[in-house]
């Protein structure tokens, strides 16, 4: 059984990208609601990790035991995570114009009991890398060689829980944990360096023990060198991308602005959006 | 009565050994209240199946999630009120709309932690856990009912919330094989009050039947074990029979046992010829004091149950 895409070529990675951006657009849209930027910003993070053959899952068997954990901490990006699910085959691209309608198995923020492939449900910023933690260890303990990845936003590391989770971490060794944090610097209210600046996160992380390493996160061929290399080194504890992202990416009037943080393009401003991404509708 | 006292924060480390040799995947995490909640037990058998997080209670619930959604029964430690109020957020959000099987079970509830005083005392857990959708609350009396409810955790799957209390409670089970999710146990029958109660309160209801029954008022006493599902069938019998109620826990009245038979009672009009009476702690903080001295001063010990069931057949 095919375990994951294996794709190597950049340029169908940055098709599938592409599609996704447009999906997101296009479900938020028909939602009325939800959050493009973040969904935008993250969308290399997801695709070079997913549909290169770096992380291993079945999404005919979305419960295979030996599969990667993904772990959506922002999970207010849900847009981002169900527009992957849907180009890894977890769900028709035709269930995305669902999104936050009541019923729907896309719920407003990851559901993990209404569609399966979501490993956990997240919603409630900062909590997802405890749970990364746990089921790193939880693995670990197994004698699997499964690894974890979680993304968290740059703005949930003002979550005072996201610290506690980092130092035990690197505390018990958990070299099966990949983190990335998608560094896009905005938040609801504003730019995060005028709210309450994290600062240097891969300074605070080193210093909280882990392996870390910066990256544009809109490079497909970055991110990939910075995932084999997280997963190739033999530092003992957890390791950490740091990818630097622009809020919004892709659709030129969402772009580093946090007015597009959590809500949705009317119906003229999604057309616009789907032109700029060279789709008609 | 004659077994020595023992509290029901004794059974945690103990069950949870207990568990693991009888083949159950389980796990602890603690935040550095190992010795105290008595996970350490587990620790000192198993090293490998507990987590200390150090002072980091948001941390343990999500890394008891984590662990949770690795085959295993994760159970989290502290004192109550860190345990469930400092990571509130993550119990509701995590364990509970997740459905996980994380059994919260922190040490030191109620008023009964004593001289560490109001702000270690809490008597807002039921209130807290019972709101939670797929939350299952178990409150046991005694040393050997707290085994039960554990185990019973364990076996059920899914949210707990189980209440210990690190002060010694007097023996009230012999056998348990009656505690049951969703049951309360009818401890004595009587024929002119209920005395409903739960925790270390149900040993001050037995006192109190004793002392009343000496007057010639013949109590029923029942011991809530499950607070949620509440077993309103044997509670319903039990008003129906006796028509007066009286309610006790080393909670608040807000929100807990009390308020869970207040509902009740509006629910099932003309159970009650008189009022609903609750004992427990009224819409207050706790102090530092001694356990027979709180008792007294916030109205939660045999003599002052006696005396409400007095004024309430007055």
């Amino acid at each position: 059984m095919e375990t994951s895409k294996a794709l190597t070529s950049t340029e169908e990675l940055e098709a599938i990208a592409n599609r996704m951006r447009c999906n997101i657009v296009r479900m938020t849209t028909a939602a009325g609601s939800g959050h493009p930027g973040g969904s935008l910003s993250a969308v290399e993070i997801i695709t070079s990790l997913w549909f290169s053959g770096l992380m291993r899952y079945r999404a005919s068997e979305p419960g295979w035991e030996e599969r990667d954990r993904f772990i959506l901490s922002k999970g207010h990006a849900a847009p981002v995570l169900y527009a992957a699910m849907a180009e890894a085959g977890y769900l028709e691209a035709s269930e995305l114009l669902t999104l936050r309608k009541l019923d729907s198995r896309l719920q407003g923020h990851p559901d993990q009991h209404k569609l399966p492939g979501v490993e956990v449900s997240t919603g409630s910023l900062g909590q997802g890398l405890s749970l990364a933690v746990g089921m790193a260890l939880g693995l670990r303990m197994g004698g699997g060689d499964q690894k974890v990845f979680c993304l968290l936003g740059d703005g949930e590391c003002q979550e005072g829980q996201v610290w506690e989770a980092a130092l035990y971490a690197a505390q018990q060794k958990a070299n099966n944990l990949v983190a990335v944090i998608d560094n896009n610097g905005i938040q609801i209210d504003g730019p995060l360096a005028d709210i309450c600046d994290v600062g240097n996160l891969a300074g605070k992380f080193r210093e909280f023990g882990w392996w870390v390493t910066e990256v544009d996160g809109h490079s497909h061929e970055a991110l990939i060198a910075a995932y084999q290399e997280a997963l190739a080194t033999d530092f003992a504890g957890p390791r950490l991308l740091v990818a630097h992202t622009v809020k919004g990416k892709g659709v030129s009037f969402m772009e580093n602005t946090c007015a597009w943080h959590g809500k949705a393009a009317d119906a003229e401003q999604c057309k616009s959006a789907l032109a700029e991404l060279g789709v008609l509708s | 009565m004659s077994a020595p006292r023992k509290a029901t924060r004794e059974a945690y480390g103990e069950t949870l050994v207990e568990l693991v040799q009888d083949g159950f995947d389980v796990v602890a995490v603690d935040a550095d209240l190992a010795g105290s909640t008595t996970t350490a037990k587990l620790g000192k058998v198993y090293p490998e199946r507990l987590f200390n997080v150090g002072i980091a209670e948001q941390n343990m619930i999500g890394l008891a999630s984590g662990l949770s959604l690795t085959g295993k029964t994760a159970f989290t430690g502290s004192f109550a009120v860190f345990g469930t109020g400092r990571a509130y957020d993550q119990i509701r959000n995590t364990v509970c709309y997740a459905k996980l099987n994380v059994v919260v079970a922190p040490s030191h509830a109620g008023i009964t932690v004593g001289a560490d005083g109001g702000s270690h005392q809490m008597l807002e857990d039921l209130a807290l856990m019972r709101v939670l959708p797929n939350m299952r609350v178990l409150i046991p009396s005694d040393y050997l009912a707290a085994k039960a409810a554990l185990r019973l955790a364990a076996e059920t799957g899914g949210p707990f919330y189980v209440r210990l209390g690190r002060a010694p409670v007097g023996q009230i089970y012999e056998k348990t094989e009656e505690l049951a999710l969703g049951k309360a146990v009818v401890l004595r029958s009587g024929t002119d009050v209920s005395i409903i109660a739960c925790g270390a309160e149900v040993e001050q209801a037995l006192l109190a039947a004793d002392t009343l029954a000496q007057s010639g008022i013949s109590a029923e006493v029942i011991d809530v074990f499950s607070l949620k599902p509440l077993d309103e069938e044997t509670i319903k019998a039990s008003l129906a029979k006796t028509g007066r109620a009286v309610s006790c826990e080393e909670h608040s009245v807000i929100g807990g046992l009390g308020a869970a038979l207040a509902e009740l009672v509006a629910k099932n009009p003309g159970i009650l010829k008189s009022p609903l009476k609750m004992v427990g702690v009224q819409d207050k903080f706790g102090t530092s004091g001694n356990i027979d001295e709180l008792f007294a001063r916030y109205g939660l010990d045999a003599k002052f149950i006696q005396d409400i069931v007095l004024e309430l057949l007055a």
